[in-house]
């Protein structure tokens, strides 16, 4: 197993410097323009000017060269440097720098980080935990009411787009009810049991949204999964055995079953960081997906090419925790 | 041999025995009809015997099996084992009952969870049913494996390490895991290599001679069934056709059925092969769905009259311990 992650972590160098060539040239290629929100009244050269001064005029494998530097050695360095307190005498060292706001792209990273994790990641996990019981359960009386009730409640998660369930929940919960606000307060920092409680109330709109279309997902996977390992041989071995019918079900059934459904769940996680774009735009939740959106609206050519590098590394890392997991579920999974 | 068997005890009885599997269709799922797998099947096992019960594929065979150690909710009929009535008791209370009841499946690689050790399947209805201290426990599972062949050292490993016969062996082995006193083998040979069904056979019997154990041994094998039955029913389209002592069935086919199966048995001897006196059926055999009227086996008997095709005939005792259910015989009872 520990040569498999090895050799697959040394595949996966090639595959996202490839990956990283390849984010480069479609943003190259799209007909962006950093300069294209100035005012009107700034005359073209000028214009060329401000281009110039942000790089645009060198060739393109140039550009690409140097932001391999800036991001494959100049933040780890740097980053290095602010951990250790050592200093590597790189004052000069360029980093990404954010077109937008002139700060390093990194740094904007790590302010967006917790609330896309806060919410996103709590929307996650609440969606797993409601999706299990309910795959489990609709499998093992499949065709019951609960089960055609579930499928329909899923199959309207599944379809419904995040832009209409986010406001129509805010017109029901916000404007009707005025339960919960309507917009995620970034600034609130939770000092006592008051501020958490306005916190969690702040959440509970982006999390029910982004829950529903998790819960969908998931609870399908577990519902065709248990279904698929319900009808097995060994199952009636295990009710022949004599033992009890929730060990039936809740041991032999559902280890088996959750073989698929954990590899569906780590492939998701990537999307947990890479935050959910529409939604957080619905609720003003200032994470990645609404970084991501801002600088690709504006140009801002190296966040976007660093924040979509970093969720391919992301995807390619979580590939091969689902694939080390299969091995660790599966004893029939062997990789060396 | 079979006359003294009525004073011996009778260690499962069936009497009526009906398993209907219902037919949903249409847009509501609505009960448009059943398949009838077993449709009124009586029969006695007597403690210590083997009846061997064949059949085609498709006949009902292995439902009957399940059926008697109710593994299926059962249509109609009552199931006697070991003096207890089990056909309508509550899955909870047949618990109890499993450890006297036992079964050896037909496709040793997929009646064993995957997931779980050799130690774990056999040890599993140890841990059920019984206080054994971690310690005994491991002996009990050493000393079955010891009684099937299998190698200590396995302990460990997982099912899909083991060739076919291996497997079939730790099925048999967890089936006697609590010192049952009636196991249904259903088709145990049925997946493994010629090779190898002879030395599980010789398991099977060596065993029964070793714990004095009772079985239902369900084959399509003629030539096995001979070997190792001291009784045999012969099966077509849910019921039992014939029911007779080993020797004098084969010695003597009665039903026009069993005569047909047993003349199909392919013959070593090439020149007795060539001038074999063949009666080869015509047809399918019928829907189980909608079975003919009258005899079913009139649509393709060599010997239909006119009142096969009306009467269902009656399952009766044709000479001591010798049951035909075919109008032939009641003819000549009438007519001697």
């Amino acid at each position: 197993m520990l040569t498999f992650t090895i050799r697959r972590l040394l595949m996966a160098i090639p595959t996202l410097l490839f990956i990283s060539l390849i984010i480069f040239l479609i943003l190259d290629l799209a007909p962006s323009d950093p300069t294209a929100n100035l005012p009107l009244t700034i005359p073209p050269d000028v214009r060329a000017d401000i281009r110039a001064s942000l790089g645009l005029d060198e060739p393109i494998h140039i550009r690409f060269a140097l932001w391999l530097q800036q991001f494959f050695v100049n933040e780890p360095l740097n980053l290095f440097e602010h951990w250790t307190g050592w200093n590597f005498g790189g004052e000069d060292r360029t980093r990404v720098i954010s077109w937008q706001t002139r700060s390093p792209v990194v740094d904007i990273i790590a302010q967006r980080m917790p609330q896309t994790l806060w919410v996103v990641g709590t929307a996650y996990i609440v969606g797993i935990l409601i999706a299990l019981p309910i795959g489990i359960y609709s499998a093992y009386r499949q065709y019951s009411i609960f089960d055609q009730a579930g499928t329909f409640i899923t199959m309207v998660g599944f379809s419904i787009p995040p832009f209409f369930s986010g406001v129509l929940v805010i017109v029901i919960f916000a404007v009707q009810l005025q339960w919960f606000p309507s917009v995620y307060d970034t600034t609130h920092v939770v000092i006592g049991w008051d501020s958490f409680v306005i916190q969690i109330k702040q959440m509970i709109l982006p999390v029910m949204v982004l829950a529903l279309q998790i819960t969908s997902q998931i609870s399908r996977f577990m519902r065709a999964s248990m279904l698929d390992n319900l009808t097995q041989d060994y199952v009636r071995t295990a009710r022949a055995k004599g033992l009890k019918e929730s060990t039936v079900v809740l041991v032999h059934v559902l280890r088996n079953s959750m073989i698929p459904v954990i590899t569906v769940i780590a492939l998701g996680v990537p999307q947990v960081f890479g935050g959910a774009i529409i939604t957080e735009q619905v609720f003003k939740v200032n994470g990645l997906g609404h970084l991501l959106i801002g600088a690709i609206q504006s140009g801002d050519l190296p966040t976007v090419q660093t924040l979509t590098f970093i969720f391919a590394v992301l995807i390619v890392l979580f590939n091969l925790i689902a694939d080390v997991l299969y091995g660790i579920l599966d004893p029939r999974i062997r990789y060396d | 041999m079979f006359d003294d068997s009525t004073s011996r005890r009778k260690l499962v009885s069936v009497s009526g025995l009906k398993m209907y599997f219902p037919i949903r269709g249409g847009l509501l799922r609505r009960h448009s009809g059943d398949v009838k797998a077993v449709d009124d099947v009586s029969f006695d096992i007597f403690e210590g015997e083997t009846l061997g019960v064949v059949g085609e594929s498709g006949c009902g065979k292995s439902t009957c099996g399940r059926a008697v150690l109710r593994l299926y909710d059962l249509t109609a009929g009552t199931v006697l084992v070991d003096g207890i009535d089990i056909s309508t008791m509550g899955q909870g209370a047949l618990r109890k009952i499993r450890p006297v009841m036992q079964m050896v499946f037909q496709d040793p690689q997929a009646c064993l969870n995957p997931r779980m050790s050799l130690a774990d399947i056999i040890g599993e209805p140890l841990v059920e049913h019984t206080r054994l201290s971690k310690a005994d426990r491991l002996a009990r599972i050493y000393e079955l494996m010891d009684a099937v062949g299998l190698n200590r050292d396995f302990a460990n490993r997982y099912p899909h390490e083991f060739s076919g016969g291996q497997r079939q062996r730790i099925g048999i082995a967890r089936a006697l895991a609590l010192n049952p006193k009636f196991i249904v083998c259903d088709e145990p040979i049925a997946a493994l290599d010629v090779s190898i069904q002879a030395q599980v056979v010789n398991l099977l019997e060596d065993l029964q001679k070793e714990f004095g154990l009772t079985y239902l041994f369900i084959s399509h094998d003629l030539s096995m069934v001979r070997h190792i039955a001291d009784r045999v029913a012969v099966m077509y389209l849910g019921k039992i056709v014939e029911l007779a002592a080993r020797e004098g069935l084969y010695r003597d086919p009665k039903h026009p059925y069993t005569q047909a199966l047993l003349s199909a048995v392919p013959e070593p001897d090439p020149v007795a092969h060539d001038t074999a006196n063949r009666t080869i059926l015509k047809g399918d055999v019928p829907s189980p769905s909608n079975p003919p009227t009258g005899c079913n086996f009139c649509t393709r008997c060599p010997q239909a009259m006119e009142i096969c095709r009306q009467l269902d005939p009656e399952f009766r005792e044709v000479e001591p311990g010798r049951f035909v259910a075919c109008h032939l015989f009641n003819e000549n009872e009438t007519a001697g």
